[in-house]
């Protein structure tokens, strides 16, 4: 295996990773508030149909995202009529949104575009295109460096920048601003917060919005950055795979940024080599697709590293009178 | 003293319920343009009105009362098995590698064979989720959920690179002896002279599946395991102070409704295509918990339930057929039905329940 062939892997799990880190970081922010989301996958499903849908119709890629961003705050905000209104149970409310994102896709894309549940192609400025990063051509020329800037760190598009930048970003709002440390207390002792006066109910709605932002941009990257156009069920598994990464990452969002890389590498990996010949074993594609969820189930195990869920993650808080 | 009568929380909050969900469907098909009663129509005449949609119809209601089923038995401990779909997988791969392996000359020998085989792959794949949830308290939602995905590529690469066929282009077993096909209700029915339901899958699963709501009824209601179940399912403080163990209780109620939801796969796998193939499960183990939430956990009520969503998945598929609304609005009914009956309880409890109050204030007065 050449530099050129790392390089490349690397790039494609760049390019996978985008979709698992922004649906992993709006995880964090639901769960870290007290609320289980398990419609991370509905909720990116949904944003992905009408983010392709809207950029079909208007040819722009924005206002795609857009749509995708209202796409999940629409389930989103079911999430948090069902767990915060009215105290209903969280994952119950997630499996629904599951399911009702998998069927009205589906259902509305028959009816719109005819073709059984995808949208036609997207083509030029209805996708959001690659960028070339200023002076990429010129230092591509540099030995070692230059390739890794010119073919992993240029050549994609905004929203994978925008992932990445989400990063550093939570971590700022959640260590460094009022609102994250009254995020993380309402996800670990409501009463307290709202004895300090503080509503428990708008901090969680807040939480629940922010993650139905980051859905939406996940979904439209899927959809119109990814791929060219919404395939039904396109998600195809990864917004559990963000939950895995959440529990790996220990509800961090420097971890979210490590297991994510380490899911879109594992998936990098698996689509190059359907069968990975290691020289003993061959290893088969779908032990390669399995690994993330066996990890967590190791991780969640606690055999390595415990993962501790914040504590009144689940629990509807019930204001006592 | 209860806020309602025990008839409006068994019977009318999951009625309104349901109603909400349907209301809310049948907006649905009008957005997309075709007319709600048209539709009713052609399910009920698809599903309900001739031998043949029976046939259709109760062949999935035996797959959701065995998934619907391990659900509420779980769901009486306070688990949420979300697993049911792998758990059915891999009572699929149970029951091909009993019928492919030892050969068995008629199938009232090979039947309870591949029960043991499907109940025992099932709970096998419940025990890991189970354990770590009793002893490491591993959350059993998060990592029933990864069984699933773990399962499919099991089930994938074992299809794939142990039991196809040679030769064979698609993932799927070879087809099991002729002398272990069970029986469709239709020669039995042909048997003692009626004509009924021909070429229907509904198979003698459907009499085991109604003989399994009447063991779970026994085992919950009337057994102490059962009584144990429910202890540690109200209160774990509760069932420790009475000397119920946790560990053991989450580790039995996690195998009966393992082992329930992997016997779904004599009907489907057994009973219907003959053979292992990869999609088998077909979300059936998904739509257990919207039967168990609408049966209210209840093995008569998960009867009902299962009946109800027979009756939408085989009405479903004569829609697809006859009209432009595709299958999937089944799966837009499913999830209404879920948020209804499961998430959004509360938002039909507390009126009914100020409702009540209101009333019996007014009758002491």
């Amino acid at each position: 295996m050449d530099f050129n062939t790392v390089l490349q892997i690397l790039d494609s799990a760049v390019r996978l990773m985008t979709p698992l880190l922004l649906a992993c970081l709006a995880g964090l922010y639901s769960e870290r508030s007290g609320v289980f989301d398990i419609g991370l996958e509905g909720k990116m499903l949904m944003a992905a149909f009408t983010a392709a849908s809207v950029a079909y119709a208007t040819g722009s890629a924005w206002l795609g995202l857009l749509a995708g961003i209202g796409g999940s705050m629409a389930m989103s905000l079911i999430h948090g009529l069902a767990s915060i209104t009215f105290m209903g149970n969280q994952l119950i409310s997630g499996v629904a949104i599951n399911f009702l994102a998998s069927g009205m896709t589906v259902l509305l894309g028959q009816k719109i575009f005819g073709l059984g549940g995808r949208t036609p192609s997207l083509q030029g400025a209805a996708r959001f295109q690659e960028i070339t990063l200023p002076l990429a051509d010129t230092l591509g020329q540099v030995p070692v460096i230059g390739p890794i800037y010119a073919q992993l760190i240029s050549g994609h598009s905004i929203l994978v920048y925008v992932a990445f930048l989400a990063v550093p970003l939570t971590w700022w709002v959640l260590f460094r601003t009022r609102f994250g440390l009254r995020l993380r207390a309402v996800g670990e002792n409501p009463a307290s917060v709202d004895t300090a006066g503080v509503s428990v109910t708008r901090l969680r709605y807040a939480a629940i919005g922010i993650c139905g932002v980051l859905t939406g941009i996940a979904g439209a990257y899927l959809a119109t950055s990814l791929s060219a156009g919404f395939v039904k069920e396109m998600t195809a598994g990864r917004g559990f795979i963000a939950l895995a990464a959440l529990i790996f990452a220990k509800w961090r969002p420097w971890g979210a940024l490590g297991a994510t890389f380490l899911f879109g590498l594992l998936e990098a990996i698996a689509n190059r080599y359907p069968n990975l010949d290691l020289g003993i074993v061959t290893v088969p594609s779908m032990f390669m697709n399995a690994l993330p969820y066996i990890l967590t189930v190791i991780i969640l195990a606690g055999f390595v590293g415990r993962a501790i869920p914040p504590r009144a993650g689940g629990e509807p808080y019930v204001k006592e009178r | 003293m209860d806020k309602m009568p025990k008839w409006a929380d068994v019977i009318l909050t999951p009625l309104i319920s349901l109603v909400l969900a349907m209301a809310i469907s049948a907006l649905v098909i009008l957005a997309i343009g075709e007319s709600p009663a048209a539709a009713l129509k052609t399910m009920v005449d698809g599903a309900l009105g001739s031998s043949y949609g029976w046939g259709f119809t109760l062949y999935y209601t035996t797959n959701f009362i065995f998934t619907g089923l391990a659900v509420a038995v779980a769901y009486h401990a306070r688990l949420f098995n979300i697993g049911g779909e792998g758990q059915a997988m891999m009572g699929g791969l149970g029951v091909a590698l009993v019928l492919l392996s030892v050969p068995l000359p008629h199938w009232l020998l090979a039947l309870p064979a591949a029960m043991i085989g499907a109940a025992l792959f099932g709970a096998a794949w419940a025990l890991i989720p189970a354990w770590l949830q009793a002893k490491r308290g591993s959350h059993i939602v998060i990592t029933t959920i990864m069984f699933n995905f773990i399962a499919a590529a099991l089930l994938n690469y074992v299809l794939v690179n142990i039991l196809r066929p040679v030769g064979s282009m698609d993932p799927a077993s070879a087809r099991f002896p002729e002398s272990t096909y069970l029986p469709a209700l239709t020669d039995i029915a042909a048997a003692i002279g009626i004509q009924w339901g021909k070429n229907t899958p509904v198979n003698i699963t459907f009499l085991i599946a109604i003989l399994a709501c009447l063991l779970v009824w026994l085992l919950i209601w009337r057994t102490r395991l059962g009584y144990e179940i429910r202890a540690l399912g109200r209160s774990e403080p509760g069932a420790l102070y009475a000397g119920i163990s946790p560990v053991r209780i989450i580790v039995i109620a996690m195998l009966i409704s393992g082992g329930l939801a992997g016997l779904m796969a004599i009907n489907n796998v057994m009973g219907e295509s003959e053979r292992l193939v990869l999609n088998a499960v077909e979300g059936a183990g998904f739509i257990g918990i919207a039967v168990a939430l609408m049966g209210r956990n209840h093995p008569f009520g998960v009867f009902l339930a299962a009946l109800l969503f027979g009756f939408l998945y085989q009405g479903g598929g004569e829609l697809a057929l006859w009209t432009s609304i595709p299958r999937e609005l089944i799966v837009v009914i499913q999830a209404l039905v879920i948020l209804f009956t499961g998430a959004l309880d509360n938002m039909v409890r507390m009126p009914l329940e100020r409702m009540f109050l209101a009333l019996r204030k007014r009758r002491a007065a």
